[in-house]
């Protein structure tokens, strides 16, 4: 016993290297991360001789091309998700659970959107349905049209669709993992008490995909506000979102403290939503 | 198949009918599963007749639970046709046939309360709210789980997940009950109560026609009327349960259906008036209920391993003699493996002799001819 406590009480007395590993990831973290953001948050307060000047946040934050781009960043992403929520549920209720032929390769087929680059999408949508686009030249052509008659690429819809397009997959993927989890037997039971397909849906299955659907969603909400490429790709006319505003306002108008200002609330919203989504995720074991 | 054109009785119709003692039969007529080229149940021509308990039991594959799911409705048949009473149920869907299923993992819907589970099938049928209150609580009563009521299915145990199942099956009030192997899942304690709680129940609701899908031969015994045994997608025997234990028509359904000493024999004698046929089994001349053989004709004697006795006795006159191999005492019962001029044969009895002869020694084993079955002997089906 005695011998044993003597070999084990110098060990004891050993620094733990453990220890030392948080080292280099933090001074990572805080090289790239953390200290460009608070040089953001910093630009913020102090005017471009260096001076604080608070007046200038207020004046921002109620001026009308703020709130109107927070505005079109809240309904684009809003929508943009109740997109993606609609068509991921329908398209994963199919791949799920109506039989056919190659929906393994049309659901993994689906899943390549997401390594894709945003703006591929805005721009296939520029040859589809653009000004000069397939489907209006067939139209003017087909009727005789002097003008272009689909014109919602490039409006708030057109920045909405391509958006659903993109980030459909987000919401697709951990549908179709939260019904793969469902028991058929109660699918099959609930059908065999008189249940009809509707109400198994809405009882039965979508109860089961809750959590997958408030992780996508949320998931979805963080990168459509976020998103920089398709609105700057489609480049609708007034169609102005946050990350859009703080590109203007640095690169084109060199008003780094405007910039910077809007950057720190859209970086607020953006953290907002991902502790929502963690939460979220957390809470529901996703 | 449109609801309009469904024939089967709604809630209301079921609850007039009241269940008990309204019953309806099942009746399968050529029915024929395929997937693809592959055929997994042949064309099966069976009656459930109302009320009755039919269990169909097999090895996996055998088809058993293919046949249940084509009643369902999960399953359609590559021909034939399913008819439930008087309505032909082939084509309609699952949700319109009026039935009850019982699944081996419950099947629970986990985010309702237990009540919520059994008040689903009331409340996608359009019962009233009065009706679904009333049912709800009967079902849970019958199944011993209206205390559980505002729980959530998470909170019981395996057992009570079961019941709360069977309420939920009870209370559409179903024409036909189908049960796909509802124990499995238990342990074996609770699942021999659940055995002799699904027994009181049925007798209880006389009425019901229950269909009953087990690999577990105890179970069927206990419970069925009849039994139906599948083996490779057909129905190698079928009949009433004590006839079928006690007069298997052939070595699957012998070894199958309980445990089976099968001694190879020739018959003798052809059985006479009284149904006994007189066979050889080496020296030994046994007497045993035949099934029309013909003198010369090799045959398998069955005896059950309980109906082997070790001491002789005026009923106990057919005697054969096998060399002791093993002993297993198991509490209740001991089985003793004995060697039968090549044969392994299994008694098990409650009651030994004091001093048990030691292994490698001959012993002389008696049974009587009531107790015995003659069989084909090539036949596998």
């Amino acid at each position: 016993m005695s011998e044993a406590l003597a070999i084990g009480a110098p060990t004891a007395r050993k620094r733990e290297p453990g220890r030392l590993w948080i080292v280099p990831p933090a001074a990572l973290l805080a090289l790239l991360f953390f200290y460009p953001l608070a040089l953001i948050v910093r630009q913020a307060f102090l005017d471009d001789s260096g001076v604080a000047n608070v007046a200038e946040i207020v004046r921002v934050l109620h001026s009308r091309f703020f709130l109107n781009a927070l505005v079109n960043t809240v309904t684009i992403s809003v929508a943009a998700t109740a997109g993606c929520l609609i068509v991921g549920l329908v398209l994963a209720l199919i791949l799920a659970f109506v039989p056919f032929p190659g929906s393994g390769f049309i659901a993994r087929l689906i899943d390549t959107f997401i390594a894709l680059p945003t703006f591929l999408v805005t721009l296939a949508f520029t040859f589809l349905y653009g000004s000069a686009g397939m489907l209006n030249s067939g139209l003017m052509e087909a009727f005789s049209l002097p003008l272009p008659p689909v014109d919602f690429l490039y409006s708030t819809w057109g920045v909405v669709l391509a958006e659903v397009t993109v980030y459909t997959p987000f919401i697709l993927r951990p549908l179709l993992a939260a019904f793969s989890l469902v028991d058929r037997g109660q699918i099959e039971a609930a059908s065999v008490l008189g249940a009809r397909p509707f109400r198994i849906v809405r009882q039965v299955i979508l109860p089961a995909a809750v959590p997958a659907l408030i992780a996508g969603g949320s998931l979805c909400l963080l990168l459509t506000v976020n998103e920089f490429g398709i609105v700057l790709f489609i480049g609708a006319k007034g169609v102005i979102t946050l990350p859009l505003l703080i590109y203007g306002k640095a690169i084109q108008e060199s008003a780094y403290q405007v910039a910077c200002i809007i950057a720190v609330v859209n970086i607020a919203l953006s953290l907002g939503l991902f502790g929502l989504y963690r939460f979220a995720a957390g809470r529901l074991g996703v | 198949m449109s609801a309009a054109a469904f024939t089967g009785p709604s809630v209301v119709d079921i609850d007039a009918a009241k269940v008990r003692g309204a019953g309806s039969n099942v009746h399968f007529d050529k029915v024929s599963v395929a997937y693809g080229t592959h055929v997994v149940l042949h064309p099966l021509t069976l009656d459930i007749a109302p009320g009755e308990i039919l269990a169909m039991i097999g090895p996996s594959g055998s088809g058993k639970t293919t046949a249940l799911r084509a009643v369902a409705g999960f399953v359609r048949p590559a021909s034939g046709r399913i008819r439930i009473g008087a309505t032909d149920v082939t084509d309609l869907p699952p949700y319109e046939r009026g039935l009850g299923m019982v699944v081996q993992n419950y099947a629970l819907f986990p985010h309702m309360r237990v009540e919520d589970n059994v008040a689903f099938g009331l409340r996608a049928q359009g019962a009233d709210k009065a009706l679904i209150g009333e049912r709800v609580k009967d079902a849970l009563a019958t199944v011993g789980m209206a205390t559980f009521a505002r729980r959530y299915p998470r909170e019981l145990s395996g057992g009570q997940q079961q019941r709360v199942a069977i309420a939920r099956a009870l209370a559409v009030r179903p024409r036909v009950l189908l049960l796909d192997e509802p124990l499995s899942a238990l342990d074996a304690q609770i699942r021999r109560n659940m055995v002799e709680e699904i027994a009181r129940l049925h007798r209880s609701l006389p009425g019901l026609t229950i269909l009953y899908v087990t690999h577990d031969q105890t179970e069927a015994l206990t419970l069925a009327d009849k039994i139906a045994i599948m083996r490779d997608g057909r129905v190698c025997s079928h009949g009433p349960t004590a006839e079928l234990y006690r007069r298997p028509p052939n070595r699957f359904t012998a070894e199958f259906l309980g445990r089976a000493n099968l001694l190879p024999v020739t018959v003798a004698e052809a059985a006479g008036s009284k149904g006994f046929a007189t066979a050889t089994h080496g020296d030994a001349v046994l007497t045993g209920a035949g099934r029309g053989e013909k003198a010369g004709d090799k045959s398998l004697l069955c005896i059950r391993p309980q109906h082997l006795s070790l001491t002789a006795d005026n009923e106990h006159t057919n005697r054969i003699v096998g060399t002791l191999r093993e002993v297993h005492w198991q509490g209740e019962l001991t089985h003793l493996v004995l060697d039968v001029d090549g044969t392994p044969v299994r008694v098990s009895a409650t009651k030994l002799p004091v001093a048990l002869p030691e292994p490698g020694t001959k012993v002389p084993l008696f049974f009587a001819p009531a107790d015995t079955s003659l069989l084909p002997e090539d036949a596998g089906v």
